[in-house]
């Protein structure tokens, strides 16, 4: 077979036991001073509350043991500081090392979040300027830091939402979602009562005006829509669907997870949404994909500004911050403190080192990097919404999959050639779907890697599909029964001799 | 091709319907599970739960995605497929057997005739196909 991987090669894994199976009687990794006072714990500890199992099959460890296994381990792991990481819809960009830098500054990483607030000035300043930047990218009229990620924003903005109808005298029971958006959305709005109802896509891939218009009654509460949508489209006819909405007492919720889409270059605000979130660890590059933490900052209109979380950082006559708790129809808090305030650090960091052009290069780089894999494989895979796209591209394995090859074999094979994995199998309007993200922090290097990397695949599909069948090959782990993991899960390791 | 039997009626949303006077057995297509990939687990409704037609009645869980199954026919769930708890890959490996999932008691049997039969079943999951 033809070498056709380029990029990754072969280097030694050591085989690695659990902690569990490579502890040995005594080691220990601490080394305490003697006993100087009269031992009491039966005094101090009730009698039934000791254990008398001595920890049995804890494992006993030197410090060196634990230190080799966690590094070793961590090498068999690839992040974005390993390579492209195209994970489509979760815009895992480059998080640039000075904002990690900043955020460990002492009086950030250390400060109590209740600290009195005139104690606190840079820390509510960084909220303020953040909350400011947010609320012009936007073209909205204020910004709530707390929620602590993507789904969380939505939450909140729904409720507000279904707060200020309330206030209205009409609430109501629906809300309309395209079959194109986030998959946390409809979860966002029933856990806020309201009943979900799935609005078509059209052929282009944008909401089907007549569906719309057709579903859009005095009972529906919201649209949410994620634009640009999981087909990676930008909503063409967004200024008219926002009119049916509201044309009906309607109101539009946007999920702005694909902001890096149109920051600097077209403002939600403008083209008539009321509420809607961002995803700074998306957008704004803070770390996240270990479980973040993320922040899901929450935008909106002046009309529902009321109905934002409290505390609100507000600028006093001379000059100080305060924190207001005075808001009578907010909707309370969604969090503790101030949300997750080292992220919100990187994202000012982030936003003030580029500047507004910065950032708008940003953006149209994530654009053509999108499209430009998009044109190179449009002759090699299917793209079944074709034409332009924003910041993400769909195929499909429909030309492959004649070859008994699946969306996951594909993916998998992508491992081999030194890639992350595409989404796949999402959205769920595209059977197949492979969805890929660049991000703008690929160079064209690495964009030729890849195009390159899904040819050969393609190729291999037709020769050897066996090869991606039962790729990857070359990782220390292959692959995995994902079926027998979710039917039958192991949850808890077992000594030996207690397995069931 | 998708295995379609002649004697049961469909949903557009891929669920089967076998009617018996007025009681329907429902289950998801062979079309359907195949699209899903492997079931890993079955949400059902309680015995005795009312829905109407098109309403969500449970979920199905694949490797893949949850998807939502819907009422062919409005009515109540008089029996649920209870052994799809332990064994979800009933679903794949018989669809229209051991994969059922709920038998209804039909409200109103005049929403019968608004169901596909095969034939139309069959054109209908072509048409999709070629979108």
């Amino acid at each position: 077979m033809k070498n056709r991987i380029k990029k990754a090669t072969t280097h030694t894994v050591q085989n690695e036991g659990l902690l569990f199976e490579v502890s040995r009687p005594g080691r220990t990794g601490y080394s305490l001073s003697q006993l100087d006072v009269p031992e009491q714990t039966e005094e101090m500890i009730e009698r039934r509350l000791l254990r008398d199992d001595d920890l049995a099959g804890m494992p006993e460890l030197s410090e060196v043991d634990v230190v080799r296994h966690f590094t070793r381990l961590s090498t068999w792991n690839y992040g974005v500081d390993t390579g492209m990481y195209p994970l489509g819809s979760c815009t895992m960009k480059y998080n640039p090392r000075l904002n990690e830098r900043i955020a460990r500054l002492d009086g950030f990483a250390g400060l109590h979040p209740l600290t009195p607030a005139p104690l606190a000035q840079g820390a509510l300043e960084v909220i303020r300027r953040l909350e400011e930047c947010l609320t012009r990218i936007t073209g909205l009229h204020a910004v709530s830091l707390q929620p602590a990620a993507g789904a969380q924003g939505e939450m909140t903005g729904i409720m507000m939402i279904r707060q200020a109808l309330a206030d209205r005298g009409d609430p109501r029971k629906k809300v309309l979602i395209p079959d194109s958006a986030h998959g946390t959305n409809p979860a966002s709005a029933i856990i806020c009562g309201y009943t979900v109802h799935t609005v078509r896509s059209n052929a282009e891939g944008g909401t089907d005006l007549a569906s719309l218009r057709e579903m859009m009654t005095e009972d529906v509460a919201a649209l949410m829509l994620t634009n640009p949508n999981t087909l990676g489209k930008f909503e063409r006819n967004i200024e008219e669907v926002c009119r049916i909405v509201h044309q009906h007492g309607g109101m539009v919720y946007m999920d702005g997870a694909n902001m890096n889409a149109l920051v600097e270059v077209a403002r939600p605000g403008d083209f008539g949404v009321d509420v809607m979130h961002l995803n700074l660890h998306k957008t704004f590059s803070t770390p996240h994909g270990g479980g973040g933490p993320g922040a899901g900052p929450v935008a909106a209109r002046e009309t529902l500004e009321p109905y934002l979380p409290f505390p609100r950082v507000v600028r006093s006559k001379d000059g100080s911050l305060t924190l207001d708790f005075d808001r009578p129809k907010s909707i309370g808090r969604v969090r503790a403190y101030f949300g997750n305030f080292g992220v919100l650090v990187r994202a000012l960091g982030y936003i003030l080192t580029h500047g507004d052009e910065g950032l708008r290069e940003a953006t149209e780089a994530a654009v053509v990097n999108a499209n430009y894999i998009a044109h190179n494989l449009k002759d090699t895979y299917d793209i079944p919404y074709p034409g332009r796209v924003m910041h993400e591209v769909i195929f499909s394995d429909k030309r492959q999959a004649r070859h008994g090859v699946k969306n996951a074999d594909i993916s998998k094979r992508l491992i081999d050639y030194g890639f992350y994995p595409p989404t796949m199998s999402f959205p769920l309007i595209v059977q197949g779907a492979i969805m890929v993200e660049p991000t703008e922090t690929e160079g064209r290097e690495e964009l030729d890697l890849f195009i390159a990397a899904m040819k050969a695949i393609n190729e291999e599909a037709a020769e050897d599909p066996e090869i991606l069948r039962h790729a990857p090959h070359t990782t220390k782990v292959g692959r995995l029964d994902e079926v027998a993991a979710a039917r039958k899960p192991v949850l808890r390791w077992q000594p030996e001799g207690r397995q069931k | 091709m998708a295995n379609i039997p002649e004697d049961l009626n469909y949903t557009k949303d891929h669920e089967w319907v076998r009617v018996e006077e007025k009681r329907a057995t429902v289950g998801i297509t062979d079309h359907a599970q195949n699209q899903l990939g492997d079931v890993v687990y079955v949400e059902l409704p309680k015995v005795g739960d009312t829905f109407e037609v098109a309403e969500p009645f449970g979920s199905v869980e694949s490797v893949k995605a949850v998807s939502e199954i819907y009422m062919p026919l409005g009515g109540t769930v008089a029996e649920v497929n209870d052994s799809l708890n332990d064994s979800p890959e009933q679903v794949n490996d018989d669809p229209y057997g051991d994969g059922w999932m709920i038998v209804i008691e039909i409200e109103n049997l005049s929403q019968v005739d608004s169901l596909l039969n095969a034939a139309e079943y069959e054109d209908y999951i072509k048409e999709e196909g070629a979108e």
